[in-house]
């Protein structure tokens, strides 16, 4: 007993020591919603992951908070009049952790690499490279199959993070065991379900803007525990505050909240065509469709479950995005009109609609909130709670009539919208087919300016937007909460977290 | 006696068979597909049927349970789908945690639980026993994630005397180690406490009312001579066959407490492994824990051979 009563004893006096003991050799502690997957860019999928490569691994081009493309480790690009080719500049003087030298040849061996590894998950990203020459030790030319408006911004994440082609060619797809990369941090150690620790790269060619001796990464998924942790000091920083505990962590003096509207989107997507299921009145009719958007009081969703945080939305941009189409506006609710288009449709008396959902608390609070609303117009939703990975296979299989969904968003616009509703596109669940759509987005895809692919995609939402084959409702808002210490920290709309020149001052 | 034991290791081996069979059967009937998943948001074609045959999704099911279990017999029980890493490997890493919790669990547990129930026993019909009774009560009755979440709160938040969730290996920093093990413990402790409580109780009431005890007190010996040397060393018996039994609960508690207080043990895994669909590991770890319940079970039959000589000669 008496022993006991000791070590009790001591462990609460090491406990106070540590709570206030002062730290020099500054290691960060950031807590992460869930534990990454395996730690290598070309098999990777995890949003966490990505937060891990940002401090660890450096891509060919960065984005900035307002999703223009700059140089990272490529320091200039230039597309061929044809659009079939891009020349770019390697940024020199780069070494990966393991001491191989970054150069022209290693950007051509990732490149291979993306595309042929067996498990590599980015061999769509890539799939307009048709083949790569080293024109230079620091200048390497990409042969493109046609003109690819999209491909930059591809390697402006997971496409185009350089691995060390020696460390890749031993380790096979074994390398996220160890993985090698030349970013700011290099890889030290890490405990599955518990840490992530890099070591910071003293050869890092950005190193004067790093600050850090070290970041460890903690995922722990319950959003209460995470927040008590950052307040107990126990952790620097949380990635995805609650909405709801926003207010919380507001009146905590020691604490500093920031945000950024993400590029993804939520909403609802309809089966117009996939299977049998495809042929019902909610697939058939796009009048249907429409009562429902009218139906939907978005901004009174976004007050209602997120307490304002998150950005309510109509279209697959968020309305900050430099693509969105300003001449269409979140409507705002019109439950009139809703019930005309419900007539019109052969519903006077409304009907049922079923939406699968998943099983977690968000998206569940989203759809009872749509479905009361939708009451009002006479449409009466059934909600089918279904664990993530079943609603995922009953989706693609065409199981279904609607489905709330999301996407994480991608930094160029091809990536929110392509895939979803062209007819070959490659998670076109809806089976949505449609000439018009087909010819504004594949055209989108070679435009050669940017204020051409504008207009295009302007096009495409009005259309989207009358059809409605996906539904949108809101954008998630990244929320951050850190240690007030933490100094220069930006926010950027792809929710991950940039160490370059944020210090710590005590 | 050892033909009583080596009959039981034999029946010990169907069971295990029977357990794989059904382990691997229950993750097929899951719905929906892991490498939908696994794939990524893009779910490319190629690289979804490229993960079938990797993982001989594409097998008939009894031909991937023989693939399984032939490989399991070897000691080699896959890799994680998720994290490429081996299952033997994650679990060999889990483990100690977890032990680690249940072992300090089970010391708050015998430390609170156990005089308690004497206490409560002997106090029996008292302000004290019904004052015992509706702590215990409490203790089962309060859900864990509750519990939890209260105590981080309060003591980390709040106090900041100790920290609200993480692992530290005892190799690493012994002292922090117990430090950052002490609120799961209690937590997970305060529940098998109770329930320990009310054992105790029951067999100390049983041996307490035994004539031997009356000769005891008529002899003139003190009440605490009574009480802890005749009453409780012969009332331990089912005790420590329900302490033994306590650690299968132990583990399924620790699937909880694990969760809230982010500690990288067999609890958490598994939870991470079943939400993932990562096949590979919920089997390592139902196989792996069936296998030591089992032994669990054994070891309490050899306690009572141990405790009670009456029975040696059977």
């Amino acid at each position: 007993m008496k022993t006991i009563k000791t070590a009790l004893f001591t462990a609460l006096m090491g406990a106070t020591a540590l709570a206030a003991g002062p730290t020099f050799a500054k290691d960060l502690r950031i807590a992460l919603q869930s534990d990454a997957d395996v730690l290598d860019p070309d098999q990777s999928r995890t949003f966490v992951g990505r937060i891990v490569y940002a401090s660890m691994c450096d891509k060919l081009v960065d984005i900035t908070p307002d999703l223009e493309i700059i140089p990272q480790l490529a320091t200039g690009w230039e597309t061929s009049a044809d659009g079939k080719s891009i020349r770019m500049s390697l940024r020199e003087g780069v070494v990966f952790h393991d001491g191989t030298p970054f150069n022209a040849e290693a950007v051509a061996a990732n490149i291979e690499r993306s595309q042929t590894l067996d498990e590599s998950r980015r061999k769509s990203e890539l799939k307009s490279i048709t083949s790569t020459e080293v024109t230079g030790e620091h200048e390497i030319v990409l042969n493109l199959a046609g003109p690819d408006a999209t491909l930059i911004a591809q390697l402006a994440d997971r496409a185009g993070m350089m691995v060390s082609p020696t460390a890749a060619a031993a380790a096979g797809a074994d390398f996220g065991l160890n993985p090698v990369c030349s970013g700011a941090f290099k890889f030290e150690e890490r405990v599955a379900q518990d840490k992530i620790v890099l070591t910071k790269f003293d050869d890092y060619w950005n190193a004067d803007a790093i600050h850090f001796d070290s970041v460890t990464f903690l995922p722990i998924p319950d959003t209460t525990v995470r927040l008590a942790n950052l307040q107990s000091g126990d952790i620097d920083m949380l990635e995805r505050l609650a909405a709801t505990d926003i207010p919380q962590a507001q009146s905590d003096s020691n604490l500093v909240v920031d945000s950024a509207v993400s590029f993804g989107y939520q909403g609802i997507t309809f089966n117009i065509n996939n299977g049998d299921k495809g042929d019902n009145p909610w697939g058939n009719d796009k009048r249907l469709r429409q009562a429902l958007s009218y139906a939907i009081d978005r901004n009174a969703l976004n007050q209602v479950v997120f307490e304002g945080a998150y950005a309510p939305g109509n279209q697959s941009f968020p309305p900050n995005s430099p693509w969105y189409n300003s001449s269409l506006p979140v409507e705002s609710i019109d439950l009139e009109k809703a019930k005309a288009l419900l007539a019109e449709a052969g519903y006077p008396d409304g009907l049922d609609l079923e939406v699968q959902v998943p099983n977690s608390t968000e998206p569940l609070a989203v759809m009872q909130v749509v479905q009361a609303m939708a009451a009002q117009a006479g449409i009466n939703i059934k909600l089918t709670s279904k664990e993530f990975a079943t609603l995922l296979a009953d989706q693609s299989a065409g199981d279904y009539t609607a489905s709330q969904i999301g996407w994480s968003g991608r930094v160029d616009p091809d990536g929110n919208n392509h895939p979803f509703v062209t007819t070959d596109g490659g998670i076109n669940d809806s089976k949505f087919s449609d000439a018009k759509m087909d010819e504004l987005l594949n055209g989108a895809r070679v435009a050669p300016t940017t204020e051409e692919r504008k207009g295009l995609y302007d096009e495409a939402m009005t259309l989207m937007l009358d059809e409605l084959p996906r539904l949108f409702l809101y954008h998630v808002t990244w929320i951050w909460a850190y240690n007030d210490n933490m100094k220069g920290f930006t926010p950027y709309p792809d929710g991950m977290i940039r160490l370059e020149n944020v210090t710590w001052e005590e | 006696m050892y033909a009583y034991f080596a009959r039981r290791v034999l029946i010990a081996i169907p069971t295990i068979i029977l357990i794989s069979i059904f382990v691997f059967a229950l993750q097929k009937l899951l719905p929906g597909d892991p490498l939908l998943v696994l794939a990524g948001e893009e779910r490319d074609p190629e690289v979804l049927e490229f993960l079938r045959e990797k993982y001989r999704l594409n097998d008939p099911i009894p031909m991937q349970y023989l693939a399984w279990i032939g490989n399991a017999l070897q000691g080699d029980l896959g890799i994680s789908l998720r994290s490429n890493q081996p299952v033997t490997e994650l679990m060999a890493e889990k483990l100690p945690v977890t032990i680690q919790l249940a072992v300090m669990s089970m010391i708050f547990a015998m430390v609170i639980g156990i005089p308690a129930g004497i206490l409560s026993a002997v106090k029996k019909g008292t302000a004290t026993d019904y004052v015992a009774n509706v702590v215990a009560l409490s203790g089962l009755s309060i859900p864990n994630f509750w519990l939890g979440i209260m105590l981080i709160l309060l003591v980390s938040v709040k106090w900041q005397l100790l920290p609200a969730s993480g692992y530290v290996p005892l190799s690493v920093d012994f002292g922090q180690s117990i430090h950052t093990m002490l609120m799961p413990s209690f937590v997970l402790g305060t529940a098998l406490a109770a329930t320990l409580m009310r054992h105790t109780r029951s067999s100390m009431l049983g041996v307490l009312s035994a004539d031997y005890v009356r000769t005891a007190r008529a002899k003139g010996l003190s009440e605490r001579v009574v009480i802890l040397k005749h009453s409780f060393r012969n009332a331990l018996t089912p005790i420590v066959t329900l302490t033994a039994l306590l650690f299968g609960e132990l583990i399924a508690g620790a699937v909880l407490t694990e969760q809230i207080f982010t500690i990288p043990g067999f609890g958490k895994l598994v939870v991470d492994a079943v939400f993932n669909r990562d096949y590979a590991v919920v089997q390592g770890i139902v196989l792996v824990t069936a296998v030591g319940f089992i032994f669990m079970n054994l070891f309490a039959d050899m306690m009572y051979f141990v405790l009670n000589p009456r029975l040696r000669g059977q």
